[in-house]
């Protein structure tokens, strides 16, 4: 009977600490929505205040946001959306046939590619991006989706990733249909990609993250607003001499929405996805 | 996903001519080459050329329509005071956050796997919240939360507890916890994750071996816990520490690339304003290789340390 006493105040105690700390993750989320109904004049002078006039509340930004003057803003989320959308279907395709081939055949030089794999895995790209950089300016793809997009393409996480969840498929599914007379290609388009599904669910929500919160190597090979991603848009809107700042709380709002309400839907792909890598979001 | 991926590619070739071209390319042999081509292709163009580069560019000075070899000058001048200072400002960030996102995400994974916990699938969503923002957004968020102002909601806080207000983005303590802050606010959550799953691959039979020797509940984690999480512990770490040496985003949304003092510069960010900004490729790549050969260090010793683990088990 103690104990279960016992066991039911640390409970609540638990319970209380536990609240304490999704409080504070939660906070600055929610004061952003809240900061998005408030007048940004108001806001850019005094900061987030905590207490304040709930009739302050108002859809001004919204407005300002969904008017001709907010097109900027949509202009900078196409090209989020095209960019992320293009890594996604791309390095999802090389990347998985890699990772397939990888784990499923045996062919000379597989382990020397592999490991490859592993080294690259380990050089930061910031190193690269120097080098990276000049390769796109004389190849006159600077300011360009593709220039964006090129680095992310062949993502060694992502190979890595496809490899070990493909030593888990049956190999003889691919014995069978080679007995049926369908193409090693075929093999894998039509009866192992299939199987693959999850693992390509999964990444496809890595590398979307990923590369919808992409900032420094965007920053570094986009120059004209036009062609800005919302990261590096809405960088630009951040300076203490902006004066857009109803942009700036309704834009970074309309930002983390969609991926908020993707994460509710397939949630357990979202944590399979960032934890796998543990690469830089 | 499944529709765009089962439509046939260059890769496959006309059925219908059926030539000796064709079979060759389908042989089993064969086939496994095709499919790491995207592999091999990226690796050539956009990991060992750029890497090479990135070397021969340290001994160069780089300027448009001529570059020549100036041999370690480049080196030599990463002898100066800024960037002593971006090393000890990344240095300092990677220790702090190494402590905290270990730490503090530990805990909650223990608490979150402990069954007096209730409401596990909630706390977990909300710790796991922050990781779905971008660094900007985050930024954007902290920059309000932590304006000079006497009446942003930190300094009110401040106020509540009788301190005084503080001009967070002005001076070097504070100015690193804003950036320690905002990069453990956004990753407590996907170390949650790690540990969670850890956790959950303990056995049972270990506690209750612990049970039956009378171990209390400080033991058990001391004791069962604690040794079992070690490699995740150090896999965490290991992380952690590659992505503090390669922190710029953390910096840039409160100073953009220039802070009072450089409080905010970080190796990254010294890379930016020479290579990026300054145009000075050849002295931003001799910060590269630097950076790179500090993190190739802390993976060296951490597959060190996963190579040791496997002897033991």
């Amino acid at each position: 009977m103690d104990t279960t006493k016992k066991e039911k105040i640390l409970s609540i105690i638990i319970l209380i600490c536990m609240g304490i700390m999704a409080f504070i993750a939660l906070f600055p989320i929610l004061s952003l929505l809240l900061a998005s109904f408030r007048s940004s004049s108001v806001l850019m002078s005094e900061g987030m205040t905590l207490i304040f006039d709930p009739a302050e509340l108002n859809l001004n930004n919204y407005e300002f946001i969904f008017s001709e003057e907010g097109m900027g803003y949509w202009r900078w989320y196409l090209n989020s959306l095209i960019i992320s959308a293009g890594v996604i279907v791309f390095s999802l395709f090389f990347s998985s046939m890699v990772g397939y081939a990888l784990a499923l055949y045996e062919f000379k030089g597989r382990n020397i590619i592999f490991l490859l794999v592993l080294v690259i895995l380990m050089i930061p790209f910031e190193i690269l991006m120097l080098p990276l950089y000049q390769m796109m300016v004389s190849g006159q793809i600077i300011d360009t989706y593709l220039s964006v997009m090129l680095p992310l393409l062949v993502a060694p996480v992502v190979v890595f990733f496809f490899r070990q969840y493909c030593l888990g498929l049956p190999k003889e599914l691919m014995d069978s249909a080679r007995i049926d007379g369908c193409s090693e290609y075929g093999i894998f388009f039509k009866v192992m990609a299939p199987l693959m599904l999850p693992s390509f669910a999964a990444m496809a929500i890595f590398q979307g993250l990923i590369s919808w919160n992409n900032f420094l190597w965007p920053l570094v090979v986009l120059r004209s607003n036009d062609m800005f991603t919302l990261p590096v848009g809405l960088a630009t809107l951040l300076t203490p001499y902006g004066s857009n700042y109803d942009l700036l709380f309704t834009g970074s709002v309309l930002a983390i929405l969609p991926i908020i309400i993707l994460f509710i839907f397939f949630q357990r792909y979202f944590i399979s996805g960032l934890t796998m890598g543990g690469v830089k979001g | 996903m499944n529709s765009s991926l089962s439509t046939p590619s260059q890769q496959i070739p006309p059925e219908k001519k059926g030539n000796k071209f064709t079979s060759f390319f389908n042989s089993k042999k064969v086939a496994p080459y095709v499919f790491v081509v995207p592999f091999i292709l990226s690796f050539l163009i956009l990991y060992l050329y750029p890497f090479v580069y990135a070397i021969i560019m340290s001994f160069q000075q780089v300027l448009p329509g001529q570059t020549e070899f100036i041999g370690l000058q480049n080196y030599e001048r990463l002898m100066n005071p800024t960037f002593y200072r971006a090393v000890f400002n990344t240095t300092i960030y990677v220790i702090c956050t190494v402590i905290i996102l270990v730490v503090v995400p530990l805990l909650l994974a223990v608490l979150l796997n402990s069954r007096l916990t209730k409401l596990k699938i909630l706390f977990r969503t909300a710790f796991f919240m922050p990781a779905l923002t971008s660094v900007i957004v985050a930024g954007v968020i902290f920059n309000m939360i932590f304006s000079e102002s006497d009446s942003a909601a930190a300094n009110q806080v401040l106020a509540w507890i009788g301190l005084d207000s503080v001009d967070w983005q002005y001076n070097a303590v504070t100015g690193m916890f804003l950036m320690v802050a905002l990069a453990s606010w956004r990753w407590i959550g996907v170390n949650i994750m790690y540990f969670l799953a850890a956790l959950q691959n303990i056995s049972d039979d270990l506690y209750e071996a612990a049970d039956i020797d009378g171990a209390n509940a400080f033991q058990k984690f001391y004791y069962v816990t604690l040794p079992a999480l070690k490699p995740i512990v150090i896999f965490v770490s290991t992380i952690t520490i590659i992505n503090g040496f390669r922190m710029f985003e953390e910096s840039f949304v409160f100073w953009e690339t220039s802070s009072p003092g450089n409080i905010g510069l970080t190796v990254v960010g010294y890379i930016y304003q020479a290579g990026i900004q300054q145009n000075d490729m050849g002295f931003g790549a001799a910060i590269g290789v630097f950076l790179m050969i500090i993190i190739l260090v802390v993976s060296l010793i951490q597959l060190k340390f996963f190579g040791a683990f496997k002897k033991d088990e």
